[in-house]
């Protein structure tokens, strides 16, 4: 990994949110390069969806937001989409009364101009027939999306964002409510997203999940940054620990129990 | 999709428009009366807003409850324009104007003794409107019950505006007497029959337009922003212009469906365009279906027909008994009554695979969920 010149990056800092006087981000600095898939972790109330809200337009902020040079604070939501920033949410939001082809159409077509929307799509687009292949939705091009599983929504959530060419994604609980098989495809699929030179962000509590396939690994808390680094580095720190055990020295299997296993 | 069946529902839709235009431009004229084919006009004028009404509201989730302001004005600005060309040709003041006052006709009136400025504005005024409002609430994020809040409440203010001003509106009784209609006699039956044959052609213009726009990308991108506005927010859309296109193309069809009006019906007045027209016009929408592309146009010819007839009839029965029609669509059909058929086909499918298995819910998870 380097930061050589040209590389779209994400740089953050001194990142605040407050509503009405409660502050629920308070002075992060992060930066995450491409081809990292960066955990986001911490407690209930730590900040971590409030700071992608931040990013992504959805809340006013503080400080500065950096993806690849452009400062994001201050413009509005589908500006940023425009700049290549992608996101979901906690619950998938589709289509629902549309295809699972329709919502990677659109998805595919901000850019559009007024005569190509006038009409009728009279073909599939390239990127959305080798998108449907990565999420593994071919067969199910034609459904409505709101006859899909829990999982396969959140896999056409990511489509949506690889058609829409996010080289910055940012995904809140991708495998929440998911079978241990659809988490291990999402996390292999979430790798391979992030080697093809984007920058990929999950904000997960699933501690297994996080271990399995996080190349890094920040943890809030309260609105700040508690601890960044590995994995291991992360579980190591006693700091964390104590915010997910309480205060006092741990034994190994405790950590074990609530961290998962040190590499 | 291969070839064959872009072709047959290609061939499918020619044959359907091709059959409307029968029904409507060749059978109607041939059996109907002269008094009856007005009023078949008149109703057509009204499936025309419906028209914009399904697009707007079924397609884009805008609650439009005034959509009596942009009816109102296409038949306005044609009102006034027939007014001025039916005017003795010595002061140029019509009749009315002539009666109340001497101060002779308002300096708005005058680019409207144009016929061609006339047409033009009927177009461009409601456009122009829908696009400054449009952008102006939903950029704001506008929506839902506020909006329609806002629509209705500019439906009444057009209305109180136009009965406060007499001298210039006609006022409560509004502009009515039209000779002429661009040179035509408008007593002369054939010249009528012509009349009705162009609301007929406009109607199906529209449909054709809405057609389009349905099957188009933009149809569903405006599903899309009607369905999870703010997903389409983070897909890089600004719904706000996504919303007005569709709102403006409504107003446009309304402003021409009002100004064919004037001339068929022979009269306009704020009774026609504030609050109670233009919640009438919305309920023949709810009640034909309003999502699908032909529902509302026979929803607003059936709401409009069965007003006439049974008016006729119970003077103030109708009333009650359209409100009575309204909530049993909201409550029981959403879908209106084109979704009639699929919903009785689920229910049925539903029974039988519950006496079938004896387990209720299993037909009612949707095919292909599994």
């Amino acid at each position: 990994m380097n930061t050589g010149f040209n590389r779209d990056y994400l740089q953050i800092s001194d990142l605040r949110v407050s509503f009405d006087g409660f502050v629920a981000v308070d002075g992060v600095d992060l930066v995450v390069l491409p081809g990292d898939l960066r955990f986001l972790i911490g407690p209930n109330g730590a900040g971590k969806t409030t700071l992608i809200d931040a990013v992504s337009g959805l809340v006013p902020a503080t400080g500065s937001v950096q993806w690849a040079g452009t400062e994001l604070l201050g413009r509005k939501v589908h500006r940023i989409a425009r700049l290549g920033v992608g996101r979901t949410f906690q619950t998938a939001t589709v289509f629902e009364n549309l295809t699972v082809l329709q919502n990677l159409d659109i998805a595919a077509g901000a850019g559009r101009g007024v005569r190509t929307l006038l009409r009728k799509r009279s073909q599939v687009p390239e990127s959305v027939t080798e998108v449907l292949a990565t999420v593994g939705l071919t067969e199910l091009a034609d459904a409505q999306a709101g006859t899909l599983s829990h999982g396969q929504k959140q896999w056409l959530e990511i489509g949506m964002l690889l058609v829409q060419n996010a080289k910055l994604l940012m995904l809140d609980e991708p495998v929440a409510g998911m079978s241990a098989e659809e988490k291990d495809e999402t996390g292999e699929l979430l790798q391979r997203i992030a080697a093809d030179d984007r920058t990929v962000i999950c904000v997960e509590h699933d501690m297994d999940f996080m271990r399995a396939f996080a190349a890094s690994v920040t943890v809030l808390h309260a609105g700040k940054v508690l601890a960044e680094g590995s994995v291991a580095d992360v579980q190591a720190d006693p700091r964390v620990q104590e915010v997910y055990l309480g205060p006092g020295a741990h034994t190994a299997a405790e950590v074990e129990a609530v961290m998962g296993e040190a590499h | 999709m291969n070839i064959r069946s872009i072709l047959s529902s290609r061939w499918a839709v020619l044959g359907g428009f091709a059959l409307g235009a029968i029904l409507l431009m060749g059978v109607a004229p041939a059996v109907l009366s002269d008094f009856r084919l007005g009023l078949l006009g008149k109703y057509l004028c009204f499936a025309m807003v419906a028209v914009g009404i399904g697009l707007a509201w079924g397609r884009g989730g805008m609650l439009v409850l005034g959509q009596g302001v942009f009816f109102g004005l296409g038949a306005y600005l044609m009102a006034m324009h027939l007014k001025l060309a039916d005017a003795p040709a010595s002061t140029g003041v019509p009749d009315f104007m002539a009666l109340i006052s001497s101060d002779g006709v308002p300096w708005w009136w005058e680019p409207f003794r144009s016929g061609a400025v006339t047409l033009i504005a009927i177009v461009v005024i409601p456009a122009v409107v829908a696009i400054v409002l449009g952008l102006a609430t939903f950029h704001r994020r506008v929506r839902g019950a506020y909006f329609a809040i806002l629509s209705q409440a500019l439906a009444a203010a057009f209305a109180i505006w136009l009965i406060g001003n007499p001298r210039s509106t006609g006022g409560s009784t509004g502009l009515n007497n039209f000779k002429g209609f661009f040179g035509f006699s408008l007593r002369d039956p054939a010249n009528r029959l012509m009349l009705y044959l162009i609301a007929a052609g406009a109607l199906l213009a529209m449909i054709a337009i809405a057609r389009q726009l349905m099957v188009s990308r933009y149809g569903e991108l405006l599903v899309a922003c009607r369905d999870a506005e703010e997903r389409v927010r983070f897909l890089g859309y600004n719904p706000a212009t996504i919303k007005t296109a569709a709102y403006t193309v409504a107003a446009v069809m309304a402003g021409i469906a009002g100004a064919l009006f004037v001339p068929i019906v022979g009269i306009i007045s704020p009774n026609d365009v504030g609050i109670v027209p233009s919640i009438g016009l919305l309920i023949g929408v709810a009640i034909g279906g309003r999502t699908t592309l032909l529902g509302p146009v026979l929803g607003a010819i059936a709401v409009a027909w069965a007003e006439t007839s049974l008016s006729e009839q119970f003077p103030s029965g109708w009333t009650y008994l359209q409100g009575l029609l309204f909530m049993l669509v909201v409550a029981f059909l959403p879908g209106g009554l084109a979704s009639l058929a699929p919903t009785l086909r689920d229910w049925r499918k539903h029974r039988r695979s519950d006496t079938a298995a004896g387990q209720p819910g299993v037909a009612a998870v949707p095919e292909g969920s599994a």
